[in-house]
């Protein structure tokens, strides 16, 4: 016998993107009550939405008109709108550091900033950082310290090494090991990247 | 005349080599494309929809409003499903414009459930029921004669919990349908067998399914098959004419994407007064979630104790299904078995470290075992730092060694590869086999290069799809073998004709020729030759192809692969008896598997294995919760991975040389994973003077266990 009759949507989980849905909030004076009763006052209280709205982003030095809806993310702007697939999804809720990206120079959870939220500011992906002919110093260190396996969470993982020794230069193996402690690896590749990121530090930085 | 067997250490230009990753740079720099990462014109995104319960019946799924959404393209439903069985199970799934548009449509859709009664605990045998089948009975000699004679009787319970495989790239995959041919880009880890039978269930040829996967974010075991995902992925993409990308979110990927099977339950160990091991016996239950449960090897590693009991019984669970999950059940047996030894040693009041030596002669593979012991010995400090069970320095901090020491198989699975050599002195090698970051794009080549006697940059390796040559799944360490015995035999075999062809332009016999240093020279005179390029262009028009073929048995046979490895782990850990925290000082492992092709890679693989059980033994574990079946860290911030600041220093020895290198070819994806768990818990026992029963030893753990045994700071 059923213990009781349930009707249900989807898998059990607070969701962040649910509770922002349809609309969003620029500016640091908009509060989430405000975001969450759009009125009369909400052009002023910086509400836009729902449904698309242009949004102008500044990515790796390049200009990109796009219309989408404010509840898109920073990442999935990038991965799903302009192709830029550096920035990865894995956690989904700034926890791993797989989609870090930089903005205005400052190490960012793409996946919990929203696209609207980038606006006016200049964002760097790893594809911004260097390429496979013209590594930047961090990424060159990763490759010969091999501190990479499935390289999936690399990218964040450079990115964020990146902003660290550009502001640490000859920073120590355990000031690496606190700076850095805001990505996650499942390979297991931390050995690897002490090295490299301690290499990339002695030369100053990326 | 080329031979196809492994030259001699003093002749090796590339093998054993630390060349660098082939795709390193693509992958740091972020231009490498997973299958999370393909984006094609027009794509859609699709969502899945799971059941929020343990155990139900479904009654009723309504649609209307998920279609009814602006931008949903297309929904389906599981119709044959009338019950679910764990929460997270796939009951339906959408296809929308947007990422944003499909998980909103996917909540939209109504699912009615007559919830039951369900059972997610999986260490109580009273759990154990007619489901859970017969149990796995195995008894050698008379244990409980040996138990009851020998003069220390140990007596213990240990556990290792559920784990994931957490793989940070999730399940999922890219389909899109060209004429009548379906394009599959998924997250696999077998590239050539993936798709293998999803053509009867979707509707489509299977001659016309074509697989590729040129980077995917780390598989573990569990990404071998095409999955209900595959399948839904490709009856949208039929139903819309669109690709669709169909990747699950992380929550999904902890629940169904795989797990590790526990083992819980009571060990006994007998030894006699000189520490010689005489009895062992295990009573284990665990799960597999709704998938099957194996005991695996106990006692492990030391298979020859004379007098053995063992009983082995699954618990069936609502929780989504266990999967491989590097070395099965060996992490595991490996902890049951090396734990419960390590603690009736230390009722003897024996050193840990002559204890092993002691019994070695009771496991497969003594001399190799002394050898990788007394190699971690020496790197860690131990005879310097060694104490008896409980650190009697004064202050909260106590340090402690442990050990551990594990086997794997790792033959090389049957794998092909065409080899080609143009007339410009390149070659070009296809194989459908896939890098899982383990390094098969770059060991590949070195193989062909020292074949051939020519430059890593003259092979290019095209591999990552099934329309090339078959090449196994990367499991079971078995790649490395596989791919380097078909490398060689495809390479030797290709040299072999541009030798006939040369040989009597040169006046030779083809028998007096060989390749190397980029050159085709006489035997025994090596200043007559003729440079690679130049015998290449008395192709002309033509090239020569060559098939390699590893047939397991017969490349053991040639020397060129073999299995079964030792390897010795020791750790080296201070635990804070007021907080309960595990800090790992130090960890060392050395590891034999054969010949290797890149030391350097290999090191990696070790370090990672390192890493990965340091995460296990500190963090990991699937939580649910009994009265609501749901898994309750299903993320990644309450299931924690070891970060950088975790691990600790890591020291890695490779064996090499006389003894390792005439073995062949073994894979290494296992072994180094499976004694960390081990060597952790018998380092934490050292320390704090008690045994902390079940991984992972999370503070709540350690100072329960300090608690019962009084030691409490």
């Amino acid at each position: 016998m059923p213990e009781h009759e349930d009707t249900s949507q989807h898998a059990p989980g607070f969701s962040r993107r649910g509770f922002l849905r349809g609309i969003g909030v620029t500016g640091a004076a908009a509060s989430v009550v405000t975001a969450l009763k759009p009125d009369a006052n909400a052009a002023e209280a910086g509400i836009r939405g729902p449904g698309e709205v242009p949004v102008t982003l500044k990515i790796n030095g390049a200009t990109h008109k796009l219309n989408l809806e404010p509840r898109v993310t920073l990442l999935d702007a990038l991965r799903n709108r302009l192709d830029l697939t550096g920035c990865k999804k894995v956690c989904d809720r700034a926890t791993c550091g797989a989609c870090t990206c930089l903005v205005d120079g400052e190490p960012v959870y793409s996946c919990s900033m929203l696209a609207i939220e980038a606006e006016g500011r200049s964002v760097t992906t790893v594809e911004g950082l260097g390429t496979p002919k013209k590594m930047n110093a961090v990424q060159a260190a990763f490759v010969k310290h091999d501190a990479q396996q499935c390289g999936f969470c690399t990218p964040g993982f450079v990115t964020a090494a990146t902003a660290f020794v550009r502001k640490h230069p000859n920073a120590s193996i355990d000031e690496i090991r606190a700076g850095l402690g805001g990505n996650l690896c499942r390979c297991g590749t931390y050995a690897g990247m002490l090295l490299a990121v301690s290499d990339a530090a002695k030369k100053g930085g990326a | 005349m080329a031979t196809v067997a492994w030259p001699a250490a003093e002749k090796r230009a590339h093998i054993g080599k630390r060349y660098d990753r082939a795709d390193g740079p693509a992958k740091a720099t972020g231009s490498a494309k997973y299958s999370y990462d393909i984006n094609r014109p027009g794509m859609l995104y699709a969502k899945v929809v799971t059941s929020p319960h343990a155990l139900a019946d479904i009654s009723g799924v309504d649609t209307k409003a998920a279609s009814a959404l602006k931008g949903v393209r297309a929904v389906w439903v599981d119709t044959d499903l009338k019950e679910v069985q764990y929460v997270g199970q796939i009951v339906a799934a959408v296809a929308a414009d947007t990422e944003e548009i499909a998980t909103e449509a996917a909540e939209l859709v109504k699912v009615t459930y007559a919830v039951k009664p369900h059972q997610v605990v999986d260490n109580d045998p009273k759990f154990v029921n007619a489901a859970s089948g017969a149990p796995a009975v195995r008894n050698v000699g008379n244990f409980d004669q040996a138990f009851g004679a020998a003069a220390v009787r140990h007596e213990g319970t240990y556990g290792v919990p559920v784990i994931t495989h957490c793989c940070l790239e999730p399940h999922g995959q890219v389909t899109e349908m060209q004429g009548d041919s379906l394009y599959i880009w998924p997250s696999t880890q077998n590239v050539t067998g993936y798709a293998n039978q999803l053509g009867a269930q979707v509707g489509v040829d299977q001659n016309k399914i074509v697989v590729e996967t040129q980077y995917m974010g780390g598989g573990f075991g569990s990404k071998f098959n095409f999955d209900k995902w595959g399948v839904i992925g490709a009856t949208l993409s039929k139903q819309t004419g669109k690709a669709v990308k169909l990747m699950l979110d992380r929550d999904l990927e902890q629940m169904i994407g795989g797990n590790r099977p526990s083992g819980f339950g009571k060990v006994k160990v007998g030894l006699d007064n000189t520490g010689k091991i005489t009895a062992f016996s295990a009573d284990i239950v665990g799960t597999g979630g709704v998938g099957g449960w194996n005991m695996g090897q106990l006692p492990y590693v030391f298979t020859k104790i004379p007098n053995i009991s063992i009983t082995g019984r699954r618990i069936v669970t609502n929780r989504g299904a266990q999967r491989a999950w590097r070395a099965p059940a060996h992490p595991q047996c490996c902890f049951l078995s090396q734990t419960a030894l390590a603690d009736a040693a230390a009722a003897l009041k024996m050193d840990e470290l002559d204890f092993f030596l002691k019994n070695l002669d009771l496991t497969d593979r003594e001399e190799v075992y002394k050898a990788e012991l007394l190699k971690c010995a020496d790197m860690i400090g131990y005879r310097k730092k060694a104490h008896a069970r409980g650190d009697a320095t004064r202050g909260p901090n106590k340090r402690g060694l442990g050990m551990a020491i594990h086997t794997w198989g790792g033959r090389g699975h049957p794998s092909q590869c065409d080899i080609t050599v143009h007339s410009d002195g390149t070659v070009e090698v296809k194989m459908g086999t896939q890098d899982l970051g383990t390094g098969t794009r770059t060991t590949v080549p070195q193989v062909i290069a020292e074949t051939l006697g020519i430059q890593m940059d003259q092979v290019k390796f095209l591999m990552g799809t099934n329309r090339y040559p078959p090449s196994g799944g990367s499991g079971g360490s078995t790649t490395i073998g596989g791919v380097s015995a078909a490398a060689r035999m495809g390479a030797t075999a290709a040299l072999n004709e541009l030798i006939d062809q040369l040989a009597p332009r040169m006046g030779l016999k083809p028998d007096q020729l060989e390749a190397s240093a980029g050159a085709i020279r006489q035997i025994g005179n090596p200043a007559y030759a003729v440079p690679w390029k130049t015998a290449c262009a008395l192709l002309g028009p033509n090239t020569i192809t060559k098939r390699g073929v590893c047939d397991p048995n017969a490349a053991q046979a040639a020397g060129l692969i073999n299995q079964q490895v030792g390897g010795a782990q020791m750790a080296d850990v201070s635990v804070d008896i007021e907080t309960g925290v595990v800090t790992i000082n130090e960890m060392v492992a050395v590891q034999d598997c054969g010949l290797i092709i890149n030391i350097k890679l290999a090191e990696s693989q070790v370090f990672g294995a390192l890493i990965m059980g340091i995460t296990s033994a500190l963090f990991e574990e699937a939580v649910y919760d009994a009265r609501t079946g749901q898994m309750l860290n299903a993320d990644m911030e309450f299931y924690r991975l070891a970060g950088i600041k975790d691990v600790g220093q890591l020291k890695v020895h490779m064996m090499t040389g006389k003894g390792y290198d005439e073995r062949g070819v073994i894979g290494l994806g296992e072994p180094p994973v499976i004694a960390p768990l081990a060597a952790i818990a018998n380092a934490v026992a050292n320390a704090i003077g008690v045994r902390v029963p079940d991984a992972p030893f999370t503070p709540d753990r350690v100072i329960t266990a300090l608690q019962k045994g009084g030691k409490l700071a």
